[in-house]
């Protein structure tokens, strides 16, 4: 993908971001937000039986992290917490210019080069950081 | 002015984040480079010539320290900056005198580090918090600082100029009811003694506080001032090395004398050292002219981005050279990736004032705030970039 695909995907995102909402009854709610920045996010995640199976999103944050948001929801429904994790851990490798594997990351792609701009990387990253506590708190709610 | 004394200028960086930190002429790093090169001892000590040599540089920094806000020596503490000193001030001197349903007086556009600290104190001694109410500028005036004291009214604590609004508050008046009214008054100097000529004998504050990096200093060293009658009781948070005179048992500890007894530990004797540069290199310029300067370069820049019809300023009648402002539709943080694109340092947020949204509804904003290095040229360079807007969301990402 060259860079003016990759922008144009990102803009729609961040214009006509995916999933954007509140929700409340049996959905998981966790804050993210970035030390450094303002970007500030909340996640509604709804779990059934280890799957991910509704996430929506809400808050204020820049271009990217909002893309990267939609774009992660987009990736994200439907996965197991074993598939989640195993994205996760595929998608900064990628963003670390580590070696990866493409796991469906589809228009996710879009932020192979963020390497390139480290300070944004946080940004990329932030609606992941979200899951992983959301993940945390459904594991801890099975015990 | 005086661009050629900032190595950090010889590159082509536009900073406009003077509100954060400055940056520092060759004079003060070469005055602390000094300090661990040729007299690296700790201070306090004289029994040796490099050690005598610290303790004059050092307390020859009080002086200077002292002369330039017209205080008198002993009224020179110094602190790791001005968040130190204000902690310092709040548990050392209020948590011991505050009771229940006594009332601490802030305003909403204060800095957190002039707010966290009155949060906790108010929660420890059943204090309430209050807060004097913002004209339609987001300015505080006499009149409603008045109207917001009450009979349990017991310290006002306020900016001398605020850091997003930039409004320099009319100090001098509202002490002077306050101490009619017995209220102590505390300055937070962060960002006005840095920019204009501060004299605390004139004011007649109770205390002030200022942080040298923000004054073309180092970091990690500031200044807490307090007259000397309440400095006395004013109660060390931290014990230690350097401040007592002696100690056998737990009852039988004494303490030295002012400034020492409020400064425990090696203190940052390069940070100190640098700020004696700092306070040299600012006077040579003089307070006053650095003032008119900022202002006139904050007037260029308001008519400016007056004339671009998609950015709002914030705080267009301020008198210090902090301007806060939107591109609409544009999340700020984005406009800052823009414009560093284009090695512009500006500060997008809501710059550690996080309950002034309670009274502009707006959550965050870019801040330019200006200093004496800055120029016309580096502005228009900024105002071009900021004129397309599409320019902007194209290049944002």
């Amino acid at each position: 993908m060259d860079s003016n695909m990759k922008r144009e995907v990102i803009l729609d995102n961040y214009s006509h971001p995916f999933n954007r909402g509140k929700e409340n009854e049996g959905y998981i709610k966790v804050n993210s937000n970035n030390e450094s920045c303002i970007d500030n996010i909340d996640l509604y995640i709804k779990f059934n039986e280890g799957i991910l199976e509704d996430i929506k999103f809400d808050g204020e944050a820049c271009a990217i992290s909002t893309a990267s948001t939609s774009i992660m929801i987009k990736n994200m429904i439907g996965k197991s917490i074993d598939e989640v994790e195993s994205y996760i851990k595929n998608f900064e490798a990628m963003l670390n210019e580590e070696e990866y594997q493409d796991l469906d990351f589809n228009e996710a792609i879009v932020f192979d080069e963020t390497y390139k701009q480290g300070n944004r990387k946080t940004c990329v990253t932030l609606p992941y950081r979200g899951i992983e506590k959301a993940i945390k708190e459904y594991k801890n709610s099975l015990v | 002015m005086n661009r050629e004394d900032f190595p950090m200028l010889q590159s082509n960086i536009i900073y406009f984040d003077n509100g954060a930190t400055t940056f520092k002429p060759k004079s003060v790093i070469d005055a602390t480079s000094y300090y661990y090169s040729e007299i690296s001892a700790n201070a306090h000590r004289g029994d040796y010539e490099i050690s005598y040599k610290v303790d004059v540089a050092y307390e020859n920094t009080r002086k200077k320290v002292a002369n330039f806000i017209n205080a008198d020596r002993e009224e020179v503490i110094f602190t790791s900056g001005a968040t130190e000193s204000l902690n310092m001030i709040a548990t050392g001197f209020f948590k011991p005198i505050l009771e229940p349903g006594d009332e601490i007086l802030l305003t909403l556009s204060e800095h957190a580090s002039n707010v966290l600290p009155w949060f906790r104190l108010a929660k420890e001694c059943g204090a309430i918090i209050k807060y004097i109410e913002l004209d339609s500028n987001l300015h505080v005036t006499v009149s409603n600082t008045m109207a917001a004291i009450t009979p349990n009214t017991k310290v006002i604590s306020i900016a001398g100029i605020t850091n997003v609004v930039g409004d320099e508050r009319p100090l001098k008046e509202i002490i002077s009811y306050a101490h009619h009214n017995n209220i102590f008054v505390v300055v937070d100097g962060a960002q006005s003694v840095p920019h204009m000529k501060t004299d605390v004998k004139e004011l007649d504050c109770d205390f002030l506080v200022f942080s040298a990096h923000k004054m073309c200093g180092p970091t990690g060293v500031g200044v807490l001032f307090g007259k000397k009658e309440l400095l006395e009781v004013l109660e060390p948070i931290n014990l230690g090395g350097g401040m007592n005179e002696s100690f056998d048992n737990i009852d039988s500890i004494y303490l030295k004398e002012l400034p020492t007894r409020l400064e425990a530990g090696t203190p940052n004797i390069a940070g100190v050292i640098g700020l004696s540069a700092a306070i040299d290199y600012l006077n040579k310029i003089g307070m006053d002219n650095i003032k008119l300067y900022e202002i006139k370069l904050k007037k260029y820049l308001i008519n400016k981005l007056k004339n671009i019809p998609h950015i709002s300023v914030l705080n267009e009648e301020c008198d210090s050279g902090i301007v806060a402002f939107n591109v609409d539709g544009v999340f700020p943080q984005d406009v800052a990736y823009y414009l560093n694109k284009y090695n512009i340092c500006v500060r997008a947020g809501n710059h550690c004032a996080k309950i002034l949204k309670n009274a502009t509804g707006i959550k965050n904003t870019v801040r330019v705030s200006l200093y004496f290095y800055n120029t016309e040229s580096e502005i228009d360079k900024f105002v071009e970039l900021l004129s397309d807007k599409e320019r902007i969301v194209r290049e944002m990402i």
